[in-house]
């Protein structure tokens, strides 16, 4: 494998501008919010003030007669979706669910549910009449914790629902019959955890508790709709992925999927949580009842209530391990909140709980339970924060144990190339021990902690990321710059990243790639700007469709010099004969003559691509607990992440911190606070707690470059690992400060403080 | 939509007049940055907005070293802390001026909307009770004086009357060796509300406190005057015991709740911990001052 040095890159590893830029820090960029029709309603979403009810009736007579109201919609003006699977490529939904979730057909099953919809000419109006709703529920006891859920007395969510089991992970699954809030139970199996146990010279076995956490992107959902005469559909949205909004749309309102056409607008932030569809569902219905282009927004309290955070959890993990040091069994259960519809993402948890370390013995049994909370969605390495948290807290308590140091102890258990996960799968080449090397290496590591309560804590992460499909095309402009037509949202900076692969290829600076955004209708498929794949997958079309384009050029070049097409050769942005040596065109001087050799040359090219490259990462944090209020001060961050080659290391850099920033706001502070009634009560941004720039330390990040053999500029996913390692490495930190093991996300002060309570009255009992 | 009326008086008599012609519906208006964020959120409805900015004497800031300080109800925080004369003099309220929110809130939020909003959680209100604040009142019967510490009566409730309103908040010029402080707990360092908070002012006589105030924000319907716990020290050294005894004292006076923001356990825990801290630091201000 070439290392990133051996490659001699001239574009890759550069740190261009942004095409985007400019319009960015003007202002000029336009948002879905900023994106306006003529003749535009405003629809807003009446929700359920229950987190579990029957909806009786629905009286929309007084909203209709409202002045200025042209439409109101309920869940009976969907069509009743086919109770079938579809792939949204990350979780899985099934379209009774979806139809259900975006607008409630007999039951409200969270508080936030949709239950009606209104499109008027304002919004003040659209408001007023939401209040002239309706709606009679019969409330149920709501249930709201995954092993409360699990109780056999337990009241059901879906009471048609039955458990699906999967044994390991290849297995079709068998239905068990069972009328329950679990709805699916996978087991993972490697070796015999048993015997690992028994050749354990240590054993730790702990609970963990973590609590529901939102994506927290600034930009709200939002979407423009316009349901035409024709039945085409045009929606202008907030999406991380268009494509596969536009196949969920075509599900639920059953209309084929070449009379739906998405355009992405600029996105601010999604983090999985733009991969499902909300109001585009009723913003297209409320459009075809009223013949006019409908616009929503959803306010903040609407996206904590009524999107898809990440799940909560409770879980159980044990692990073993030898006098020297060797971890011989792992053993975890796994309870991931649902939410109201089943599609947790508690089997990518299990997949990567173990996975940074090699263990011969694994069992892990997972369950997927629907509560009365919104469904979850996707939220960055979805489900491993917590699987890693729970596991990287029980390998820190053996190492102590072991009195080995904690890095040392990762190091020597980590898993390498060729090592199998529990799911039998042999890791590829990649950079696990690497990583830890790397931190070991650091000031960091070596510096002292300068006072007392104060803690450092590691901790690693793996996310196995995915591949999905991308199409690309180029057109090569006649001053020598190319135009590079893309189908994914840009998030994080893909624009520049994709223009800079582009540029490599052609050997010309990344400022003469000129990148664009494609709605559905002009570009090929493309998969979700998710699974850190977006990158990944389009660079291996940009390699193909820039590999087209030369062979174009060369050809031009052979025709000018009258010669055949295999004497043209192509390197570092020249074209050169092999025959003779004065023969030379730059790319410029050869896109110049496209047009007196026979036209322009544009090339497009659509690919699946496997070997998405997997990401490891070990995060160090540093931190000083207030023994008396409990507060937590990050002192000092820093994490190393293996990234593949990283394309654009600012941007590279700005996943690895936003990532580990997420991960500290997770483990300390966010939460969704629920009173017993199943009301979230906490869903402002002044109440949810998200870090602040004055909560966050400088989080250095150390890109490991171990490049992806499988891709042809060397990358793997970078964007999501770096949340994976922030839990465990904080809970450690605080371990390491004041000597509490905290078993509960978030480790709030007030629970800190308990904590250290509760330890000193054990030792006042114990002496 | 329910329309409001915004109006802008001048004068005081004018704004009396506004506020007496709607009664309940009316309501004043000062830096805005409660009352806009709970009209939007639907959490208060008014027919009238009466802003008091373009008055005058609510806008006045007047210090003397003899005759004290004296803060027109509208005057934003960033007013007071950037004044270094009021800075030096009136330490709590410069503890509480510059946390309120952040810059962008400072350059709006007044003392006189964070106290007559009388949430519990005000952060300048302990500090105001802790420097001996006045407030001065007008209405349609004229002038009238208030303590600050009798100003709150319920959460969001206050003893202002029907067409009465804030003028400003005066302060006695502190006394030699006077020192005071302001603390709250948030999980956060910034944009929170406090899950418990503590205000303390002393007045030494070499060793001795002969003056202390110790005031308590979030652990009550209203902030809380804890006159005890400024009785414990006043007579005394400000030993570790003696501090300890005030901040049980102050810890007696909390009537906290559970809820989002910590439990009652857990608040009464942090008024006895931010007491300490709140009157350590009060006191080594006395000894700087
Ligand atoms: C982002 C943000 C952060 C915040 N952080 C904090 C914080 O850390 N600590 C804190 O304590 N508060 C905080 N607040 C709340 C608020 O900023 C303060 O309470 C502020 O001091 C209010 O002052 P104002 O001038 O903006 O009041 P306004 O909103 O104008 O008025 C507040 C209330 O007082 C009434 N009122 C105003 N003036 C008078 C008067 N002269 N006479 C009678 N009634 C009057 C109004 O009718 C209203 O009910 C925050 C607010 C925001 C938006």
């Amino acid at each position: 494998m070439t290392t990133v040095e051996e490659r001699n890159y001239k574009v890759i590893g550069t740190r261009p501008i942004r095409h985007d830029g400019a319009d960015k820090v003007t202002g000029r960029a336009i948002y879905g919010i900023d994106f306006h029709l003529t003749g535009e309603l405003w629809g807003k979403i009446l929700r359920s003030p229950h987190a579990h009810a029957n909806i009786v009736r629905i009286d929309t007579s007084k909203a209709e007669a409202l002045p200025g109201v042209r439409a109101v919609i309920t869940g009976r003006d969907l069509p009743v979706a086919a109770d079938m699977e579809i792939d949204d490529g990350e979780t899985s939904l099934n379209t009774m669910h979806l139809s259900n979730n975006v607008m409630a057909h007999r039951k409200a099953l969270y508080r936030g549910h949709a239950v009606a919809a209104v499109a008027a000419d304002n919004q003040h109006i659209a408001e007023d009449a939401l209040a002239l709703i309706e709606v009679e529920y019969e409330v149920l006891p709501p249930v709201l914790i995954g092993r409360d859920a699990m109780k056999p007395d337990a009241p059901l969510l879906h009471p048609e629902q039955t458990t699906k089991t999967m044994a390991y992970r290849f297995d079709p699954g068998t239905d068990t019959g069972d009328k329950s809030n679990v709805a699916g139970r996978t087991e993972m199996r490697l070796g015999d955890v048993d015997e690992g146990f028994k050749n354990a010279d240590v054993i730790v076995e702990r609970e963990f508790t973590t609590n529901w956490v939102h994506q927290g992107y600034i930009e709200a959902q939002n979407a423009t709709v316009l349901w035409n005469n024709d039945d085409s559909i045009q929606v202008w949205n907030s999406s991380q992925g268009t494509f596969n909004q536009r196949q969920l749309m075509a599900e639920i309102l059953k209309h084929p999927v070449s009379k739906i056409r998405i355009t992405p607008q600029e996105i601010g932030g999604g983090f999985g949580g733009k991969i499902p569809v909300y109001l585009e569902v009723p913003a297209a219905v409320l459009s075809k009842k009223s013949g006019r282009p409908v616009k929503m927004m959803m306010t903040r309290a609407e996206v904590f209530e009524g999107t898809g955070p990440a799940s909560g959890s409770q879980m159980v993990c044990k692990m073993g391990a030898t006098r020297d040091g060797k971890i011989t069994a792992a053993y975890a259960e796994l309870v991931f909140e649902a939410g109201a519809f089943p599609g947790s993402a508690v089997g990518a948890g299990a997949q990567g709980m173990f996975t940074t370390y090699n263990i011969e013995n694994v069992l892990i049994h997972a369950y997927d339970v629907v509560v009365n909370k919104p469904k979850s969605a996707a939220y960055r390495s979805p489900g491993t924060p917590q699987t890693c948290y729970a596991a990287e807290s029980v390998v820190d308590e053996l190492a102590k144990k072991l009195g080995i140091d904690p890095l040392e102890f990762r190091i020597k258990n980590a898993a390498r190339e060729g090592d199998r996960r529990a799911d039998g799968v042999q890791h590829p080449i990649m950079g696990n021990t690497e990583c830890m090397e790397a931190l070991k290496a650091t000031d960091h590591y070596k510096s002292d902690l300068g006072g007392p309560n104060r803690g450092r804590g590691v901790a690693s992460g793996y996310w196995g990321n995915a591949g999905m499909p991308a199409s690309c095309a180029v057109s090569i402009n006649p001053d020598g710059t190319v135009s590079l037509a893309e189908g994914s949202p840009d998030i994080g900076g893909s624009r520049v990243s994709l223009a800079m692969m582009t540029a490599e290829s052609f050997g010309i600076p990344a400022e003469d790639v000129i990148p664009s955004i494609k709605d559905t209708d002009s570009i090929g498929y493309n998969g979700l700007t998710a699974g850190s794949s977006t990158t990944l997958r389009n660079g291996v079309a940009i390699a193909q469709v820039a590999k087209q384009a030369v062979d174009l050029m060369r050809a031009r070049a052979a025709r000018l010099w009258e010669t055949d097409v295999d004497n043209v050769d192509f390197a570092d942005g020249v074209f050169f004969s092999k025959a003779e040596s004065e023969l030379k065109l730059t790319f410029k001087e050869m896109a110049g003559k496209l047009m007196e050799t026979g036209g322009p040359i544009s090339t497009a090219a659509s690919v699946a691509p496997r070997g998405a490259g997997p990401s490891f990462s070990t995060h160090m944090v540093d931190v000083e607990v207030d023994p008396e209020t409990g507060k937590v001060e990050v002192l000092k961050y820093t994490a190393a992440q293996d990234v593949g080659v990283a394309i654009h290391p600012s941007y590279v850099e700005g996943q690895v911190q936003g990532g580990a920033a997420q991960g500290i706001g997770w483990a300390l502070n966010e939460e969704y606070f629920y009173d017993g009634d199943g009301r979230m009560v906490n869903s402002s941004y002044l109440d949810y707690r998200m870090p602040t720039s004055l909560d966050l330390p400088d989080i250095d990040a150390i890109l490991v470059q171990v490049p992806n053999p499988d891709h042809p500029f060397g990358v793997r996913g970078v964007a999501e690992i770096s949340i994976v390692p922030p839990l465990g490495a904080l809970a450690n930190a605080i371990e390491a400060a004041v000597g509490v093991r905290m078993q509960e996300l978030p480790m709030a002060p007030h629970k800190i403080v308990k904590a250290l309570w509760d330890k000193e009255s054990e030792s006042n009992g114990a002496g | 939509m329910r329309p409001i009326e915004y109006v802008a008086p001048t004068t005081v008599e004018e704004a009396v007049a506004a506020l007496v012609e709607k009664g309940e519906a009316a309501r004043p208006l000062a830096g805005g940055t409660d009352i806009l964020v709970q009209l939007r959120g639907g959490r208060r409805a008014v027919d009238r907005i009466v802003d008091v900015k373009k008055i005058p004497e609510l806008n006045e800031l007047s210090y003397d070293p003899q005759s004290g300080l004296r803060v027109g109800a509208a005057v934003p925080c960033h007013r007071i802390y950037e004044d270094d004369a009021i800075a030096e003099a009136y330490p709590g309220l410069m503890d509480a001026a510059t946390l309120i929110g952040g810059i962008q809130i400072q350059g709006r939020a007044s003392l006189g909307g964070n106290l007559c909003n009388a949430a519990p959680s005000g952060d300048s209100i302990p500090a105001l009770i802790a420097h001996n604040a006045i407030a001065e009142v007008a209405g349609p019967g004229g002038r009238r004086d208030v303590p600050v510490e009798d100003f709150c009566t319920a959460p969001g409730r206050t003893v202002l009357g029907p067409g009465e309103f804030l003028v400003a908040m005066r302060m006695p010029a502190p006394p030699a060796n006077f020192g005071a402080s302001y603390l709250r707990f948030i999980p956060r360092n910034e944009m929170d509300i406090a899950v418990a908070g503590a205000g303390a002012s002393v007045v030494m006589d070499g060793d001795t406190v002969t003056e202390c105030r110790v005031a308590l924000a979030s652990v009550a319907p209203t902030p809380v005057f804890a006159e005890e716990a400024g009785a414990a020290l006043v007579g005394k050294a400000p030993s570790d015991e003696a501090i300890a005894e005030a901040a049980q004292a102050a810890r007696a006076a909390a009537k906290p709740i559970s809820d989002m923001r910590g439990t009652a356990e857990y608040r009464t825990h942090l008024v006895g911990v931010l007491t300490t801290r709140a009157l350590r630091n009060a006191i080594q201000r006395a000894k700087e001052a």
